[in-house]
């Protein structure tokens, strides 16, 4: 299988991402610049955290913008999984792929630590190797993740089962503890926590492992006889 | 030419944790009636002659970039000015 890594200026997630496919995961991956515009040779696409374009205007406001994000919404549409982490997450909510906006954490504080998700819906492409209800370890690393969204919305999250992570407890002040929600579809994840900064128990928490691998069993499930 | 001035805030059904700090800063320096304070932003935009359909215009990119409507309002003033 091989990876996309969107790389935008000020993305600063990207590298650790690359890692997390080629050494922990052993699958093919690239770096591309955000003014690609064609993604067809992936069958995954990756946008990794950071301050894309120093998060001016609002996070993730200009790089929804930039011309891979066309090629994003292209790859979406065709089905193929699409993972936004953190800025990544503010990129697909600005670009719409997710409903929603960021605010200011409740506390107005930057939260850098290692937080509890409840994985609330393991029927996803991301999460099929999890079991529903596990508890695992992630570290967040952000000053916006407090989601919001209107009160149609959030119904209509909760009844498609689309909230696939959530906080164990309150974290930035999130609307229902949400950490990490799909598109209706279910190929399109964002999540404020970084699955790609817990690939090795070097690393303090191998927990997000299970992510990339639940993608690429996906993808063998479908592209690849006898998988 | 003409000068737009674009104001983008936080909806009112949209907390504003950082608008709340203030306030109570203000209240703990002794400004007790101050109830509310709601923090925006404030954008200059200056748009040359080759623009025919300026409001039409400064709302689209109200729309599509300077505001994010899941969460934000804005409202804007045009005002005619002077070739420089």
């Amino acid at each position: 299988m091989k990876f996309a890594v969107i790389v935008f200026p000020g993305s600063n997630c990207d590298v650790d991402m690359y890692h997390a496919v080629k050494d922990e995961l052993g699958e093919q991956v690239d770096l591309v610049w955000h003014d690609a515009d064609n993604l067809d040779e992936y069958d995954g696409i990756l946008l990794p955290g950071g301050f894309s374009y120093g998060d001016y205007l609002r996070s993730g406001a200009i790089a929804h913008m930039s011309n891979v994000m066309a090629a994003v919404k292209r790859a979406a549409e065709a089905g193929k999984p699409v993972l936004g982490v953190c800025n990544g997450f503010q990129i697909l909510l600005e670009s719409g792929l997710l409903p929603g906006a960021m605010l200011r954490n409740k506390n107005l504080k930057f939260i850098c630590r290692t937080v509890e998700l409840t994985v609330e819906n393991n029927e996803t492409m991301f999460t099929s190797l999890y079991e529903k209800g596990d508890k695992i370890s992630i570290p967040v690393a952000h000053g916006e993740g407090n989601y919001y969204c209107d009160d149609a919305t959030i119904t209509k999250l909760k009844e498609n089962n689309q909230i696939v992570f959530s906080y164990a407890s309150d974290v930035n002040g999130s609307l229902s503890d949400i950490a990490g929600i799909t598109n209706e579809k279910g190929n399109v994840l964002g999540m404020m926590p970084h699955p790609e900064r817990a690939v090795d128990e070097l690393l303090g928490s191998a927990d997000g492992l299970k992510l990339f691998q639940s993608i690429v069993k996906h993808w063998r499930n479908s592209h690849v006889v006898n998988a | 030419m003409y000068k737009v001035k674009v104001y983008v805030t936080l909806r009112e059904s949209v907390l504003d944790p950082q608008g709340k700090a203030v306030q109570q800063s203000l209240s703990s320096l002794g400004y007790q009636g101050v109830e509310d304070v709601r923090i925006g932003k404030y954008m200059e935009l200056q748009f040359d002659d080759s623009v025919t359909d300026v409001e039409g215009t400064v709302k689209e990119v109200c729309e599509k970039l300077l505001s994010n409507p899941v969460i934000e309002d804005y409202r804007y003033e045009i005002e005619e000015s002077a070739n420089q």
